[in-house]
């Protein structure tokens, strides 16, 4: 609840002592609250992803850790700086990694767009709902929101697996079993599944500020309803669809849970393949090159994210 | 404007692909087969072998223990972030930490566990800490995902919430600090237990980041979920998960309560800001 609390007359001693325990060390509270995340952040985000590619440009040997050092100290205080770019070569050269690299991006690319199909009519149908039902449906998005990814993939391989709730459905009626399971749509419908709500959170956030009143002149003026969804609620809801678009595809194109439960051997996955690197073949200045290359796809996206973001920040 | 029926049928075709497989994963935790899909009669024995799962509880403890530290460790950084970000137009940095702050909401599962499983190698060779990987580096990697998520949630509280009363309370002498124990904290504390909750849920489902970082002897609850979904279906998988589904039910509700009571837009909102 919003209220404020009830004036105090007395400063709490605690409170007393730490204020005063900071001005004299002479550090500005604004810096301090600056600080802990900043160099938070930097240690365990920026640093990491610098060291993935120094790694990335390391060989894999036997050992611990098991890569090459990029810097090898001689006994004159000589330093020489070993780089391999056989990684990358690799990356181009092996059609493992191509096919998996396309496959990824159509994969998301494409469940994306099933994603925005399914999600644009009902955030719209959320937004135009009335103010109790709108709580409820909302709700109702969140839910899954929050419930564990890997136990929705999961319920999904119950639900379409060989003797699966779907085929047993389709047995009364004397239908053959459908085989969903280790194929390509499987995962496509896994990715839909799971990423629908960040498909429409978004939209709604941006459907419900839709303004009635242009919905109306444009009825009034004798647009039909697809007419005035076209020319008017469509062209609003842009940035809406740009971001579910993002935080749909994003995630998915490094994808790892899905394509490895619901997915074929045949359905290669960037996400999985550098799992398999890491996990598999312990490769992991290959594993630490095929992330570098992954995030060449993803940088652009989250560029635009990032500044939607901060346009947030600074209203 | 003129209702359509394809809208209602697109959001109802929509909500039972949503529901459909949870519930029935629910319906059939009661299942007394073994053939998780096949109805034989009600039972709750495979409860009751999840309570007697030493392999499980354990992991269950652990993923407690640690969702309950990072949530926390993240809801200091994250509001942290949000204060800064917010109320401090300008500094040095700023668009920087704007930028890293929101990162990690997309950066897929396996860079963010490969690189820092990455770095607590490197580091471990280079300054001996941290020796070994285990819970501790779990708990780092989610707090570092965690606070993003804290950070949209309070950025956007904080957004909203009427700046007129923290200049009021400064005028009347307060301290910057006591200004934001006295007014600032108060008003955005909904944002806070549902950051803190979130945060918490998210660590507790983390699979991939968690096997990256994680070492001998420390699995944690969807580690030990997926090694067993890998192995075949096991009836008590199911009722685990309906376990899990109906706390999350709940927390979810609590939630939404507390942000509808405390907020004019309700939790959608703010959980939409993720952009």
């Amino acid at each position: 609840m919003s209220r404020t609390p009830e004036p105090s007359t007395s400063v709490p001693r605690p409170l007393k002592l730490a204020e005063q325990a900071l001005s004299r060390l002479g550090v500005s509270g604004r810096a301090l609250i600056i600080f802990a995340p900043a160099v938070w952040l930097t240690i365990f985000f920026l640093v990491p992803l610098a060291v993935v590619f120094g790694i990335s440009l390391s060989t894999k040997q036997f050992g611990r850790p098991p890569y090459s050092n990029l810097l090898t100290f001689g006994e004159a205080g000589t330093v020489q700086l070993t780089l391999h770019l056989s990684n990358f070569v690799k990356l181009f050269s092996d059609s493992l990694y191509v096919n998996a690299y396309i496959n990824s991006i159509k994969i998301a690319a494409i469940a994306t767009l099933i994603a925005l199909a399914l999600g644009y009519p009902m955030a719209y149908f959320i937004a135009r709902a009335s103010d109790r039902w709108r709580n409820v449906l909302l709700m109702l998005v969140i839910l899954p929101f929050w419930t564990s990814f890997l136990l929705r993939v999961y319920a999904l391989t119950g639900f379409m697996r060989g003797n699966g709730v779907i085929n047993n459905f389709l047995g009364l009626f004397g239908i053959e079993p459908l085989i969903m399971m280790q194929t390509d749509f499987a995962v496509y419908v896994g990715i839909v599944y799971t990423y629908l709500p960040f498909m429409i959170l978004p939209l709604y956030t941006n459907l419900v500020k839709l303004d009635g009143t242009l919905l109306e002149a444009s009825a009034d003026l004798g647009a039909r309803p697809l007419r005035t969804f076209l020319a008017i609620t469509l062209p609003l809801s842009v940035p809406g669809i740009i971001a579910g678009t993002m935080l749909v595809f994003i995630p998915a194109i490094g994808e790892f849970v899905i394509p490895s439960l619901l997915g074929g051997p045949g359905t290669l996955m960037i996400g999985r393949v550098l799992w398999d690197e890491f996990f598999s073949n312990t490769n992991w200045p290959r594993a630490a090159a095929v992330a570098i290359a992954m995030l060449i796809v993803v940088v652009v996206p989250i560029m635009l994210m990032q500044r939607a973001q901060s346009a947030t920040v600074e209203r | 404007m003129r209702k359509g029926p394809f809208l209602p049928t697109a959001a109802i075709l929509g909500f039972a692909f949503l529901y459909a497989p949870i519930i029935s994963l629910v319906i059939f935790s009661f299942n007394e087969n073994r053939l998780v899909t096949v109805w034989s009669g009600f039972s709750v024995k495979w409860y009751g072998e999840l309570l007697a799962d030493p392999q499980i509880l354990g992991a269950a403890g652990l993923s407690l223990q640690i969702a309950f530290a990072s949530a926390s460790l993240a809801l200091v950084l994250g509001t942290l972030m949000a204060i800064a970000l917010v109320r401090f137009r300008r500094f040095r940095g700023r668009t920087m930490l704007a930028g890293m702050i929101s990162a990690p909401l997309v950066m897929p599962d396996v860079i963010t566990g490969l690189s820092l499983l990455l770095l607590f190698v490197a580091m471990e060779s280079l300054i001996g800490w941290p020796a070994g990987r285990g819970t501790m580096t779990i708990i780092i990697a989610h707090t570092t995902f965690c606070m993003a998520y804290v950070f949209v949630v309070v950025q956007s509280r904080l957004v909203d919430m009427d700046i007129s009363l923290e200049e009021a309370a400064m005028d009347l002498g307060a301290t910057p600090f006591r200004v934001f124990v006295d007014i600032t904290l108060p008003i955005i504390a909904p944002a806070l237990i549902s950051g803190w909750l979130l945060g918490f849920t998210l660590s507790l489902d983390d699979l991939v980041i968690s096997s990256f970082v994680s070492g001998p002897g420390s699995s944690t609850l969807p580690m030990v979920i997926f090694s067993k979904i890998k192995l075949g279906v096991s009836p008590d998988v199911n009722a685990l998960a309906s376990i899990i589904i109906g706390v999350v039910a709940l927390g979810v509700g609590i939630a939404t309560l507390l942000q509808l009571r405390g907020q004019k837009n309700p939790v959608g909102a703010s959980a939409s800001e993720i952009m």
